[in-house]
């Protein structure tokens, strides 16, 4: 084997730490999620009793099925004006601003864009309810969605569109039959990115909530409990959406690999 | 069919809802800020400017100066731990590129609170490191590590790394490996090549990280409440109180958009910064 | 042979830049035509009207006496090889080749029968079910040749077709290209920028510069008669003397007069353009008194193979000089560098053209 040279060694313990840093705290609830006695201070036992006691618990369900509503709601809109946002920047010279609009909703303190569209609806005198989380929801959706769609397009050989033209086919039926199939993947992949981001979104959803738990998700459950203070639940709910998390975006990272080239 | 009429198919929609729900609603925190608190919480229309005088009150102007000096050291601890990782990662073999990389930004896909809640699990009282210092008998009595500035930078530098590594990353990995040979071979030790060579070829990224970094940091919430434990304030958290505390809108909206301004400097001084860069080569 | 395409005055404009500038060709029926010329001189975009991707601002294009700028791009009997191939990525051989037959409507057997005779026409039978990445870079271009020949068109376009290949391979699919055009008895309309290709895959060749027609012609043609300073610069390699038009020749600046055939006003500014195989180096002044010959000193010698090239300087002219000599030649056997010879070629071999701009001086030097 060949020597590696001290700095390189060095390089490398540093990054293991970093690694640790990471992923350390997270394995610490997985852990601690499994403890019979649920306390950080001694193992007693492997149990999966504190999943168990959340399966029992009403308030979870309704914030997770909140959730769910939201989410799909919200990534299934995004996605279509996402991509259809994508495929007409792809038509314009490159612009600032419009680069600018679609990086804002990423980019932005998400306690801004709360109260600033807690502020909105306010003005408008709309209700609010699990309709305003999506609504807000929707906003950055599209941006994240259209970011990973456009990123795909880069990759597009447009002359495939004038093959098929060429070949007989109608503008729609091209969409349908070439464009739209080749480009799946990073619809998919951005698709599954923002249902990611919008099951774990917390503070707009907490702003544009409105009061009462018929609109309570579950990120603000989550929030509730943990001002509440540690308790052996929250390890085992974070432990289930560390593991819903984690697999949706390697879900959607599989999916969007680029097509290696023979 | 027209381009034109296919554009605005294609671009309408989305560009509306942005324009309904993100630039209109700008425009009334806008316009809220000019406005006063009514008796009950309400808004009263009367156009002045008073609450940008509030602003620079020292009570809430020290807040702001106290947001900024944790983003920066946020970033700059954010720089010096994720810049050897990018780097490592981007000079790995081509293979184990993307995994290490996956590695480093799959937290970031996960909810935030619960990687915050993580940190309080860690450093309370009755916590993880506390117990093993006592079993160590390193202290009798259990450390206060939760509830202060050095937990709350933990918890941010832990949320936004990814951010800081993604940039640097990108930005490494297109150097030609042949410039840092060119460098060795023309005598400059590894690490002198890496100062001369790679870190001045990275600085756009470094800008960018920093600021990717530096944004949400300032504008959190969430991590001064639940590891600041409510003592340590920024200005994320002054805009809440704002809105569902003391129900003076028109003054959280004043602050918000402060906030939306340094946020704007940042982005304009890096822009301002690449342009130069690639005016002078 | 009848016309299959006929174009009058084709103008087409980028914002200011003039990518066609009344192009006028006729292209006859079974002729495998090239459209030939540097990058930017409006080839590809002349082959992108007739698919129908560019309208022209100005001219007429039709195809069998029929306005074909009034038919739509997806109703034109006209298909396409495009220079990326254009392969549909998420189809597989079969697919991608079936699906303009898809377009018309064509099902089942037919559809089935269709496919598998133009794929096996390129000798492609076996690979109906892989992907285009899993093709090589030949495969894939058989797979858009197939695509491209299944709706039996009346005319075939075929942008930079061999571009993508390496050296070898693009002498074989040359071959296989001409073999193609005459199994299938279908106009191919070829764009390329390498002369050698056009010249040895067309039948005629159009040679275009600035949006320009420059000249038409069979290789042939072009090769031995060519109309301006470009053509005969473009094609092949070629040695330039400048001077004046004379009465039976080009006078060069210290009288000397280079005889020769060709077009130029005279007591105009003149070329006197000859190929370097036709050029003779001898050892001493020839005594045939017609031929030209100049004085020359060798400045470089490289052998390859067949022949031997000679790069010489010749003072008078105030040029260097390009000879292709025969190897088996008994008087180049004790050439060296540095020595003073004689350059001859007889009056035949040598064109006179005319030398207008600025700018064809500037090529040359």
């Amino acid at each position: 084997m060949a020597k590696v040279r001290p700095e390189r060694q060095a390089l490398r313990a540093h990054a293991a730490l970093v690694y640790l840093f990471l992923y350390g705290p997270i394995a610490v609830l997985v852990v601690l999620s499994f403890n019979e006695s649920g306390l950080p201070t001694a193992w007693t036992g492997f149990s999966t009793r504190w999943y168990a006691a959340l399966a029992g618990a009403a308030d979870i369900h309704r914030a997770v099925l909140n959730t769910l509503i939201v989410a799909v709601s919200a990534t299934a809109v995004a996605t279509i004006l996402g991509t259809l946002l994508a495929l007409g920047l792809e038509r314009l010279k490159p612009r600032a601003w419009i680069d600018g609009l679609m990086f804002v909703p990423m980019i932005v303190p998400d306690i801004v864009l709360a109260i600033a569209l807690l502020s909105f609806y306010t003005l408008l005198e709309m209700t609010l309810g699990l309709h305003s989380i999506i609504f807000s929801h929707i906003v950055f959706n599209i941006a994240f969605v259209a970011v990973v769609v456009r990123a795909r397009l880069r990759n597009f050989d447009k002359s495939i569109v004038e093959a098929s033209i060429d070949l007989g086919a109608s503008e729609v039926g091209t969409f349908w039959r070439i464009t739209l199939p080749v480009i799946a993947p990073g619809v998919i992949a951005g698709a599954l990115i923002a249902f990611t981001l919008s099951i774990d979104e917390f503070v707009i959803a907490f702003f544009t909530a409105g009061a009462g738990p018929s609109s309570t998700t579950f990120p603000m459950l989550i929030y509730s409990m943990i001002r509440f203070g540690v308790t052996p639940e929250i390890n085992a709910i974070a432990t289930i959406v560390l593991f819903v998390s984690f697999t949706l975006i390697l879900i959607s990272q599989r999916i969007n690999r680029p097509v290696a080239n023979p | 069919m027209p381009e034109s009429l296919r554009r605005a198919l294609l671009l309408g929609p989305g560009l509306t809802w942005l324009a309904l729900f993100l630039v209109v609603p700008t425009a009334t925190v806008l316009l809220y800020s000019f406005f006063e608190r009514g008796t009950y919480g309400g808004i009263d229309t009367i156009l002045n400017i008073e609450n940008y005088v509030r602003a620079v009150d020292p009570l809430y102007f020290g807040i702001l100066l106290k947001s900024l000096r944790i983003a920066a050291v946020v970033t700059a601890v954010a720089l010096v731990i994720g810049y050897p990782v990018a780097y490592l990662i981007a000079t790995a073999p081509k293979r184990l590129q993307i995994p290490l990389l996956l590695l480093v930004m799959l937290p970031f896909w996960s909810n935030y609170l619960i990687r915050t809640y993580a940190w309080i699990v860690l450093l309370n009282r009755e916590g993880l490191i506390n117990n093993a210092l006592r079993w160590l008998g390193l202290v009798d009595e259990p450390l206060s590590l939760l509830y202060n500035d050095t937990a709350l930078v933990i918890g941010l530098v832990y949320g936004y790394l990814p951010f800081m590594v993604l940039p640097l990353y990108a930005s490494i990995a297109r150097l030609n490996p042949e410039i840092r040979e060119a460098a060795t071979d023309l005598g400059a030790s590894s690490l002198r090549g890496f100062w001369t060579v790679t870190v001045p070829l990275t600085r756009q990224a470094i800008a960018a990280g920093c600021i990717f970094v530096f944004v949400p940091s300032i504008g959190n919430f969430i991590t001064p409440d639940l590891l600041g434990g409510g003592r340590t304030k920024m200005i994320g958290n002054l805009i809440y109180d704002q809105f569902l505390k003391a129900r003076d809108w028109p003054f959280g909206s004043t602050l918000a958009l402060i906030l939306i301004g340094v946020m704007m400097a940042l982005l304009f001084l890096q822009a301002w910064f690449v342009n130069r860069q690639m005016r002078h080569g | 042979m009848s016309a299959v395409i006929e174009m009058q005055g084709v103008s087409k404009r980028f914002g200011t830049a003039i990518a066609l500038d009344a192009v006028s060709l006729t292209i006859r029926e079974n002729e495998f035509y090239a459209l030939l010329g540097p990058s930017g001189c409006g080839k590809t975009t002349l082959l992108r009207v007739l698919a129908g991707f560019e309208t022209p601002d100005e001219g007429d294009v039709s195809l069998d006496g029929k306005d074909l700028l009034a038919i739509r791009p997806n109703r034109r009997p006209v298909n396409m090889m495009f220079q990326s191939y254009a392969l549909f990525p998420h189809l597989n051989v079969f697919n991608n080749v079936a699906y303009g037959l898809r377009m018309d409507r064509v099902r089942g057997s037919e559809l089935e029968a269709r496919t598998r005779d133009a794929l096996a026409m390129v000798q492609l039978d076996g690979l109906e079910g892989r992907r285009p990445n899993q093709l090589s870079g030949g495969q894939r271009q058989r797979v858009a040749l197939a695509r491209a020949l299944v709706k039996r068109p009346r005319v075939l376009l075929l942008d930079e077709p061999l571009a993508a290949l390496d050296k070898k391979l693009r002498g074989q699919m040359q071959m296989e290209l001409k073999r193609l055009q005459h199994a299938v008895g279908i106009t191919f309309i070829v764009v390329t920028h390498d002369q050698g290709e056009a010249m040895e895959m067309a039948d005629r060749i159009a040679l275009m510069r600035d949006g320009r027609n420059e000249q038409e012609g069979t290789p042939e043609e072009l090769y031995e008669r060519p109309a301006s300073h470009f053509v005969a610069d473009f094609i092949g390699d070629m040695n330039f003397f400048a001077g004046t038009r004379g009465a039976d020749g080009v006078r060069l600046e210290t009288g000397t007069i280079l005889r020769g055939h060709g077009d130029a006003g005279a007591e105009s500014p003149a070329w006197l353009a000859v190929r370097p195989e036709k050029l003779v180096i001898a050892q001493a002044r020839p005594a045939h008194a017609e031929d030209n010959a100049l004085e020359a000193e060798v400045v470089d010698i490289s052998y390859s193979g067949q022949h031997l090239s000679v790069r010489l300087r010749v003072p008078e002219a105030d040029a260097l000089v390009l000879a292709k000599v025969d190897t088996a030649d008994p008087n180049v056997a004790e050439i060296e560098r540095g020595q003073t010879l004689w350059c001859c070629w007889p009056p035949s071999a040598s064109r006179i053209l005319p030398r207008e701009s600025y700018s064809e001086v500037r090529e040359n030097e």
